[in-house]
């Protein structure tokens, strides 16, 4: 088929003509890199936080009677009341295993410190975040050991975060041991935690820090366990329940540690929760970004398909009698169409071309104000496909009318 | 033409605006929902944006300022390295002392268990913010009842407190409670004032609070709590040996932690305070204490929350996203209304033809497509509160505040009419071209 008579056309429709190929290029180079960022979300909440999950309940409760933790007495009291908990914990039905353990991957609250490999290295070699608790914390969070062992109880102690006591040893996650030893070998290694010397007895293959925010994402999964039950006016712990028992089992654990000591604050909104609740409250954000962003897309190639629908058609209203004339003069139904279809397929294209280079500029503008990778080709083609794809199907419905002008409209006079 | 032709001819266009406008109802209605849609997502995301990034304290922050000074050790410096966010208690205290502004006030948060002496009511936690005596008229925080305790009264670690209008709800049913007693962490306490509802969004004073939408609920002398040693929370940055800040032990010196404000009038004032900043930090490193040579910063509210990156990326990145949409929509709307008007040329061209001016014509569209815009800007609006209550249901800190306020409401008419006029002004251009004997002719 010929491509003359769709190019004689244009000249005469040339402000149309630039405005929906502007419109396409600007849907396109938005939707592109919208696209895009729906795509980062969804893998960065797809990511595995190393804890099996189901089954994992986190208790966090803050004594309102809490001895003063500046004495050693008042040590010992808050210890003896963090065991008290732990033992009526353990009695529960349902319970398979309970653990001092002070946060939680996706939880936020996040203790942390510089690695070194020696003592008198300068710089720090980076940062990992401290996971505190006792011997029960492994089994509990469901952490898979790939070297080494996990604590001994005699090797747990307790005491006050920023105490001057220091833990021999520690577990590592394969992130810590692959940054401080390239070449392998960290099991058994003494390494330095804000310039204190620890052995590491094991290593773990995966372990999220709890942290999700800007700042910890370049050691996302750099975590290390500390054998220390943390001593202070609050306390956490970890549960490992039968699956499906959750919701029993977090009735019966407040009902157990309110019998022990009503004086504590506890509330349902962050006392008591599930793995599964930790989770989606700590990406509500992305997942909020997910859905707005995604509306937007739909909304935007919506309105841009409407738009080719309402301009094609007044195309078609003013090109009748031409129409008619082509088909007096022997063109079918199917040329008609097809020249609908062509001339939205050469509009749709110039647009795609501009919106590319407007995709990609876009791209670098975000890359420079948001901490942006670079875009994928793939989006940018899918994005492609599906503008000339929308350009099609938008166009049809007019362009099938146009084929319907009969020939005689040509002898009329409009 | 006098002011009562120039009416009539107004209400001509507009109804031969609505007579066309309910000729092609669809395009109409694709038109009025592209621009509807537009100008909805990009006032939604605006608003948000105007609500966060706005001035907790207008008229006031101008004169407020935040110093920073580095009392860091050697290691990890570098040139330009910004000082620390917070300050060492003796440095505070230093800076307090010698009140060289027109108000300062040294600050830290934390919070403390109350007994209520209700027994209905079980013991519960309190957000306190532990600070000197200028606060309340630096702030300008209202008083409902009673006023904030004095300086004297603070250097005496006096007993008092001031709360929040929801502590006395619920504690004192709203009543006067100046003078009552309140036992918070095993002491008692005198209630010297109550504050009016008070709550500066963002959290200015102290952004590790989080943000937005906090309040604290008791106000205690600073000094008081340095002797009680009640419990604080916020972030403790500590360099070197430092440590504490945990139960009763108060941060070492080596761990910055307080924040403090400062009042300056005058731009001569600040530029004199910042020149005492780092005589002060030369005085330190005299002595001894300081490691580094003087880095100091004096920061107005507004570059203090600037700084510190207050507004979240993601509400910047949607607000952009909105208005990327509302660009299309408008393209889209410039192409449908060029295609309504230059269909109508016909028309356009007998109206030419029968002696209307090109400027009457030109008058004409526009109103037509200034209809649209009104229509749109409604629609919008509707859409707009909409959205603003679906980020209200969203679990936020923020959302709470996502309100539509009047200057909002004024901004998305002004937007949606002055959108579609320039919308219109392209096709009707265009159309106004058009000679009155080729129309004529061709029909």
């Amino acid at each position: 088929m010929t491509m003359h008579p769709i190019f004689r056309t244009w000249k005469r429709h040339m402000a149309g003509i630039v405005l929906i190929v502007v419109q396409i290029a600007l849907t396109l180079a938005i939707v592109c890199n919208a696209l895009f960022i729906v795509g980062q979300r969804i893998e960065r909440m797809r990511r595995p936080s190393g804890v099996q999950e189901q089954g994992l309940i986190r208790i966090s409760q803050t004594w309102l009677d809490a001895p003063d933790a500046g004495t050693p007495a008042g040590v010992d009291k808050l210890d003896a009341m963090q065991r008290a908990d732990l033992e009526a914990l353990r009695r529960l039905p349902g319970v398979i295993d309970v653990a001092a353990s002070d946060s939680m991957p996706l939880q936020g609250a996040i203790w942390s410190g510089d690695l070194r490999r020696d003592a008198n290295q300068k710089r720090a070699m980076g940062q990992a975040a401290l996971y505190y608790g006792d011997d029960h914390m492994l089994p509990t969070l469901g952490l898979r050991l790939v070297a080494g062992r996990n604590f001994n109880p005699e090797e747990i102690d307790h005491h006050m975060l920023r105490s001057v006591q220091t833990p021999a040893v520690c577990i590592v996650s394969r992130a810590v041991a692959d940054q401080l030893f390239p070449a392998g070998g960290a099991l058994g290694k003494t390494i330095y935690v804000n310039r204190h010397p620890i052995t590491i007895i094991g290593i773990v293959a995966l372990l999220q820090t709890p942290t999700l925010a800007e700042w910890g994402r370049d050691w996302a999964y750099d975590s290390i366990l500390m054998p220390v039950r943390l001593d202070g006016a609050s306390a956490s712990y970890a549960l490992r329940v039968r699956p499906g028992r959750e919701q029993a089992v977090m009735r019966a654990a407040r009902d157990a540690l309110f019998a022990i000591d009503p004086l504590r604050d506890m509330p349902d909104t962050w006392g008591l929760q599930t793995m599964r609740e930790i989770r989606f409250k700590a990406y509500r954000g992305d997942r909020g970004t997910v859905i707005v962003l995604g509306i937007v897309c739909l909304i935007l190639l919506m309105v841009t398909a409407a738009g080719i629908v309402g301009l094609t058609s007044f195309w078609v209203g003013q090109r009748r009698r031409q129409i008619g004339i082509r088909r007096a003069l022997g063109a079918r139904r199917l040329d008609i169409l097809r020249h609908f279809q062509t001339e939205n397929l050469f509009i749709a294209g110039i647009g795609a071309v501009l919106g590319v280079l407007l995709a990609v500029a876009l791209n670098l503008w975000l890359m420079a104000h948001y901490e942006m990778p670079r875009i994928p080709p793939p989006y940018v083609f899918a994005g492609v496909l599906v503008m000339l794809a929308i350009g099609q199907a938008s166009v049809f419905v007019p362009a099938r009318r146009a084929s319907k002008v009969p020939p005689v409209v040509a002898t009329r006079a409009v | 033409m006098n002011a009562t032709e120039q009416l009539k001819m107004f209400a001509y266009y507009l109804d031969l605006a609505l007579r066309s406008l309910r000729r092609n109802r669809a395009l109409t209605m694709l038109m009025v929902l592209a621009i509807a849609l537009g100008i909805g997502a990009s006032m939604t995301t605006l608003t948000v944006l105007h609500v966060l990034s706005g001035d907790p304290l207008p008229g006031k922050s101008a004169q407020l300022y935040y110093p920073q000074v580095d009392p860091q050790d050697i290691k990890g410096m570098y040139p330009s390295k910004e000082p620390p966010d917070q300050l060492t208690l003796i440095d505070g205290l230093n800076l307090l002392h010698a009140a060289r502004a027109d108000h300062q006030a040294l600050m830290t948060g934390g919070s403390v268990p109350l007994q209520p002496e209700q027994s209905s009511l079980d013991p519960f936690y309190v957000e306190a913010r532990y600070t000197t005596a200028d606060f309340f008229s630096m702030f300008d925080a209202p008083f409902l009842y009673g006023h904030g305790w004095t300086e004297a009264d603070g250097e005496a670690k006096a007993r008092e407190v001031v709360i929040a209008k929801s502590l006395n709800d619920k504690l004192f049913a709203g009543a006067n409670s100046v003078g009552r007693t309140l036992r918070m962490a095993g002491t008692s306490f005198r209630v010297v004032g109550v504050l009016d509802s008070w709550q500066p969004n963002p959290h200015f004073y102290d952004l590790n609070t989080g943000s937005y939408a906090y309040g604290e609920q008791v106000f205690l002398p600073l000094q008081t709590m340095l002797e009680l040693r009640l419990d604080r929370g916020g972030s403790t940055d500590c360099w070197g040996n430092g440590g504490g800040g945990v139960g009763s032990i108060l941060p070492s010196d080596d761990c910055v932690w307080l924040q403090f404000w400062v009042q300056l009038d005058s731009p001569a004032k600040a530029a004199a305070y910042k020149e005492f900043l780092a005589h002060y930090s030369q005085d330190q490193k005299a002595l001894g204490r300081f490691q580094r040579a003087p880095n100091v910063r004096l920061r107005s509210v507004m570059q203090w929350l600037d700084y510190q990156m207050v507004v979240p990326d993601d509400v910047r990145l949607q607000n952009g996203l909105a208005f990327g949409f509302l660009l299309v929509c408008l393209v889209n709307t410039v192409g449908l209304m060029l295609a309504k008007f230059m269909r109508r040329a016909a028309e356009l061209g007998v109206r030419r033809a029968l002696g209307a001016s090109r400027r009457a014509l030109f008058a004409q569209l526009l109103i037509e497509s200034g209809v649209v815009g009104l229509v749109g800007g409604i629609g919008g609006l509707l859409l707009a509160m909409f959205g603003l209550w679906l980020v209200r249901q969203r679990p936020s800190d923020y959302a709470a505040l996502a309100h539509l306020d009047l200057s909002m409401l004024f901004t998305t008419f002004v937007l949606a009419v002055c959108a579609t006029l320039l919308a219109g002004l392209l096709p009707a251009w265009r159309a106004c071209q058009i000679a009155p004997a080729l129309q004529l002719k061709s029909n």
